[in-house]
């Protein structure tokens, strides 16, 4: 009962499979090749002038088309193509003379030159890969339907299935049976086969090492560029506090102990007044400093590390918070760093805008990444802007290869995720 | 009274001694870092010790997580806890075991030599001495709470000094009432908090503390 089973899941699954191929075959054949011509098209007629206004469309077309393709790759055959198109400049004009830097960035890039010699491939080994895997579904299947008397159809000539030419029933039989066998061998061919198709066009589409190396480049000057300027500007910040806050109070402090000097013969009572001022100061001072400590770095993250901080920091709400925590060592400091303030931010904007009243903290670390997710009920439309604290935490991880998520559709919830590539020690 | 003094800063440590020898309390040890903290805890059975969270060598809670040890081996030793930051998460590992004798205070409060050295001698004599900031984060997530609400402002003023480990002497005092008024809204605060009441000081204190923290 169960091989049975087995074997009719197997076959279902090979159909799936050849059906899927059948589909995406006159995506390959018709969408490569009207791309291809397009895409050449256009190209040759930018030496008329016309072609700079359409070339960034039909390569815009092909990128869509090339998309399709490595979703596909990643659902049906767990193949990752990675995409490496440079991304266009933020300052880009408008206009024609946008659309002529647009075509020329393209072409440019080397991604533009590899997606056309992938449309090449595509539409000839690539839909012939597709064909096969749907043949091999569809030639055992027209077998059955000899044997069970499509033969008569044929007239006296022999039919040739295969190597059985087909006369009567007999012969129809064994083509019949040649056709059950393929069918019973399908599931192990259409599988590989479909994925085939997917590793010959990651083969075409993904980027070389030295491209990737060259956009590793570019990535670590740009969060190193990052990293240097906030921490530029935060030692600004510190400061400013400093310079405003503290340093100030023990400035007045000073003075106020100089008076206390002069006074304390000539007029007691000024003199005590004065003290208690000066002490007042110093407490205020303190509890100044002791903000700015927290700033720069939590106490408690330095003590006991970002597990117990993020539980601290928590405590401090004045909302329903739920931590669960599952960090069997530590991270780098400044790792367990920017991922404090990165679950701080998180949660101050649960606080303050979106009016949540539970928020739920998860940290763990799993296949070499920190993974940290803060979820609200508040009423969501959080977005990763310019200017907002997000874009901060963005910048704040990328420096470690961070990444951060914000999901946030209209009436909430809000889920923040982070992941950061680190070693526990 | 026998006190050990654990505070890696010449400066601070230096100054606690002659404070507490200023008032009359005979100082069995003043250490510098965890270990050593935990020999002259488990050594002299000092009558309180005044510990700092953060020593070296680790610079990390050492002081902290030496205190609670010697709690475990000695139950209800009588520990204060000083650092520059309180924090809610600390005050609530350190009240767990229910036993009283614990002090957490900011090391500003040791400004007050008075009321610094009131803490010392209640938390000795295995009372309660929370820090004020403590007592306000606790009290500001549980404000929507519905019993909470309730109290009165005179109530929750008396409720917050109580929190601290004050007795009602001290709290009558420091409100200007007297200290059966103080008794009077105690009773009250209880009740509407359906705490069982309690003629100990001490276990008021924690009952109340154990409350503030459930939220």
């Amino acid at each position: 009962m169960t091989a049975t089973r087995a074997i009719r899941g197997r076959l279902r699954a090979s159909l799936l499979d050849a059906w899927r191929a059948f589909g995406l075959s006159f995506v390959s054949l018709a969408g490569s090749v009207t791309l291809f011509v397009l895409s050449l098209l256009s190209i040759t007629l930018i030496l008329l002038g016309v072609g700079l206004v359409t070339t960034p469309t039909v390569l815009a077309a092909v990128r869509e088309h090339a998309e399709l393709r490595r979703r596909l790759a990643a659902a049906w055959s767990d193949v990752r193509i990675p995409a490496a198109y440079r991304p266009f400049p933020p300052d880009l004009r408008t206009g024609f003379t946008g659309q002529v830097e647009r075509t020329t960035l393209l072409l440019k890039d080397p991604a533009t030159w590899r997606d056309l010699r992938w449309l090449l491939v595509d539409m000839t080994a690539g839909y012939a890969l597709l064909a096969l895997t749907f043949a091999l579904v569809v030639f055992p299947v027209e077998g059955l339907a000899v044997a069970a008397g499509l033969w008569r159809a044929f007239g006296d000539d022999p039919y040739w299935y295969g190597f059985v030419p087909v006369t009567g029933q007999a012969s129809a039989l064994a083509a019949g049976a040649l056709g059950a066998v393929l069918l019973l061998l399908a599931p192990r061919t259409t599988r590989p086969l479909l994925r085939l198709h997917f590793v010959l066009a990651r083969a075409v589409l993904a980027p070389t090492h030295e491209e990737e190396l060259a956009r590793r480049i570019d990535r670590l000057t740009e969060t190193r560029y990052e990293a240097v300027d906030t921490a530029a500007s935060e030692l600004r910040r510190i400061e400013r506090d400093l310079h405003d806050g503290a340093q100030a109070r023990l400035v007045a402090m000073g003075m106020n102990l100089g008076t206390i000097e002069a006074l304390v013969e000539k007029d007691p009572a000024q003199a005590k007044k004065l003290l208690a001022m000066a002490r007042e100061s110093s407490a205020e001072a303190l509890t100044e400093l002791r903000d700015l400590v927290r700033g720069i770095h939590p106490p408690v993250l330095a003590e006991r590390g970002l597990g117990d901080a993020v539980k601290a920091l928590a405590l401090r709400l004045p909302l329903a918070t739920e931590v669960s925590v599952e960090l069997p060592g530590r991270a780098e400091a400044p790792v367990e760093s920017a991922a404090y303030f990165a679950v701080s931010e998180a949660l101050t904007n649960a606080v303050k805008h979106a009016g949540a009243d539970r928020v739920w903290v998860d940290m763990h670390h799993a296949d070499g990444m920190l993974r940290v997710s803060v979820t609200d009920n508040g009423k969501g439309g959080a977005v990763v802007g310019a200017g907002s604290g997000l874009s901060g935490i963005e910048r704040r991880l990328g420096t470690f290869d961070g990444v951060l998520a914000v999901s946030s559709p209209a009436g909430g919830p809000t889920m923040v995720t982070m992941e950061i590539p680190c070693a526990l020690s | 009274m026998r006190v050990v003094l654990a505070e890696d800063l010449f400066l601070l440590r230096d100054g606690l001694v002659r404070m507490l020898e200023a008032y009359d309390f005979e100082i069995a040890a003043a250490v510098e870092t965890g270990p050593e903290l935990t020999r002259a805890l488990a050594e002299l059975e000092p009558d309180v010790a005044v510990v700092d969270v953060r020593l070296p060598p680790s610079h990390t809670d050492e002081g902290l997580q030496c205190a609670l040890a010697a709690r475990r081996a000695r139950p209800g030793l009588p520990v204060l806890v000083l650092s520059q930051h309180v924090e809610q998460l600390y005050a609530r590992e350190l009240l767990a075991d229910g036993n009283g004798g614990i002090g957490y205070l900011l090391k500003d409060r040791v400004f007050d030599a008075d009321q610094f050295i009131d803490a010392v001698r209640r938390v000795a004599a295995g009372g309660t001495a929370m820090d004020p900031q403590v007592i306000s984060q606790l009290l500001s997530r549980r404000s929507q709470d519905s019993p909470m609400a309730g109290l009165t402002p005179r109530e929750r003023e008396v409720m917050e000094l109580m929190a601290q480990g004050r007795s009602n002497g001290a709290i009558a005092s420091q409100m200007v009432v007297t200290e059966r008024a103080v008794a009077k809204h105690t009773s009250n605060i209880f009740g509407k908090l359906g705490l069982p009441p309690s003629d100990d000081d001490n276990r008021r204190v924690l009952a109340v503390l154990a409350y503030l923290d459930r939220g």
